[in-house]
């Protein structure tokens, strides 16, 4: 990219004890937990998000299980702030000083990579950071190396393969050191053994303190992440509780009925 | 058919002797349209840009004009630039009329919608795709404007190539404001037009072919540029 060009989308530097920078990660106020009260989202007359009421706290890897049409991404999507609630509340412990988008990141079904290299993907939010060049190069190569793409550096983030698109995306995501990291269906599209990289890698992520929120229908996904579930299903919540009681002893019908792979509608 | 047959000659032999008269007009021809199609870049791909991306006051009005104004007959386009840079014209005190500048402006007005709208397009559509992630990524606006033309940098390029064909081809405008004086404003087009008006077919034909050639050579390059970075990135 030309330097004119790459002044203008690059933010001017921000001091280092900004708390929206993240180079300095000076967690001294935590923008979890996220709380979120009675929540809901329509779209052409139809209540897609109805009344949820959830809190999510530090630490534990939230997965939000349901089948398809449960409203799952849509829930996400309110939670990271990419879409407004019709009803209800949304809010972050932070107060309104603190820029809470610069906290969190998300990594989509289907990643959006940009029309550029492999680095310079990760660099991106890096530059609209202002993080100057001499950081932002050390970052990246570590980023790249976390997610086992150090060698895919200078290559066309366009013709990787759908796993390594996602670990990117995931290394893009983790580059800002987010607080909380929002993954939708994050193994979806994938093989095993590319899925199977992915799950680490959200491990390694979770492992470095960041809080971890994802979506799956993936019963097995489910088991292997999940310190708690919640299962939605029609837009509502229907039970929100650790792991391995919801595997176990599921309490609503609805729930059991998926556990058993015979959900009905 | 013998004025065919004679102006392929004619267009030849200018070509290989590589005619003082003809050098001087195909270069300022390419000197006024690359520098009007320059500058309309300029303006109209953060234009079109902006159109696709911001809500504003008079957007949708804005996106019709450029739209509209694509199809701009040169001649009126002259007329104007004409009326603002003749002597009693508002702009009259920077004495542009009947120099190549005046052939720049003219130039510029006819082919900035082309490039705004156009570019406003391939924006639009690229904007689809990167918008949640760019929200997500907490891009601000400049932000998303520089990143969504740089992304869409090899589309864009039709565009601005699109403008060219526009610059080099017209006549009405460059005459209007540059005159056709000889060693002054004389492009391709203009001298095409004289010697067809003096009845030197011929000659008026090899000027054609050309001009016709520079026209392709131009996007030649271009698109070969794109293709060599383009299979990477798109």
């Amino acid at each position: 990219m030309s330097p004119a060009l790459s002044m203008l989308e690059r933010a001017p530097a921000r001091p280092a004890e900004s708390p929206t920078n993240p180079s300095a990660p000076t967690r001294t106020t935590p923008i979890l937990p996220l709380r979120l009260e009675e929540v809901c989202y329509e779209a052409g007359g139809k209540r897609l998000i109805d009344r949820i009421s959830l809190t999510f706290g530090g630490g534990a890897r939230s997965v939000i299980l349901g089948p398809n049409g449960a409203g799952k991404s849509l829930l996400l999507r309110l939670c990271h702030g990419l879409i407004a609630p019709s009803a209800g509340h949304v809010s972050w412990a932070a107060p309104p000083a603190i820029a809470v988008q610069h906290r969190q990141a998300m990594v989509f079904q289907r990643p959006v990579l940009l029309r550029r290299s492999v680095e310079a993907n990760v660099a991106y939010p890096l530059r609209l950071r202002g993080v100057g060049a001499r950081a932002r190069a050390a970052r990246v190569a570590e980023a790249l190396a976390r997610a086992g793409l150090s060698a895919l550096a200078k290559q066309p983030a366009r013709s990787l393969s759908g796993g390594e698109q996602q670990r990117l995306a995931i290394a893009r995501a983790w580059v800002m050191d987010p607080e909380v990291l929002f993954l939708d269906e994050p193994t979806a599209n994938l093989d095993p053994a590319a899925a199977r990289a992915i799950e680490e890698l959200i491990e390694s992520v979770h492992r470095s303190g960041a809080k971890i929120i994802l979506t799956t229908h993936d019963l097995g996904l489910a088991q292997r992440l999940a310190d708690e579930v919640i299962f939605l299903h029609a837009g509502r919540v229907r039970e929100c509780k650790a792991a391995t009681g919801f595997f176990t002893q599921p309490e609503t019908a609805e729930a059991e009925a998926f556990l058993k792979g015979n959900l009905t509608w | 058919m013998n004025d065919l047959t004679a102006a392929f000659g004619l267009a030849l032999q200018m070509l290989l002797t590589l005619d003082a008269d003809l050098t001087e007009i195909v270069g300022l021809s390419l000197r006024v349209s690359f520098t009007a199609v320059g500058l309309a870049a300029l303006l109209g791909l953060p234009l079109g840009a902006a159109v696709a991306l911001y809500r504003f006051p008079g957007r949708r009005v804005l996106a019709v004009l450029l739209n509209a104004f694509m199809g701009l007959p040169p001649v009126v386009v002259g007329l104007v630039v004409y009326l603002m840079l003749s002597r009693s014209g508002p702009l009259g005190v920077l004495g542009l009329l009947f120099t190549p500048g005046a052939m720049i402006v003219a130039q510029c007005l006819l082919v900035l919608p082309i490039i705004a709208a156009l570019s406003a397009q391939t924006v639009a559509d690229l904007r689809e795709e990167y918008d949640e992630q760019l929200r997500s990524l907490a891009a601000g606006p400049l932000q998303r404007l520089v990143t969504l033309l740089w992304d869409g940098r090899f589309s864009l390029l039709t565009a601005i190539l699109a403008g060219f064909g526009r610059a080099i081809a017209e006549v009405g405008a460059v005459m209007i404001v540059g005159g056709n004086i000889a060693h002054s404003t004389r492009v391709m087009t203009t001298a095409i037009a004289l010697e067809t008006s003096k009845g030197d077919l011929a000659l008026a034909l090899g000027l054609g072919i050309v001009l016709i050639a520079l026209a392709v050579t131009v996007n030649l390059l271009a698109l070969g540029l794109r293709d060599v970075a383009r299979p990477q990135y798109a």
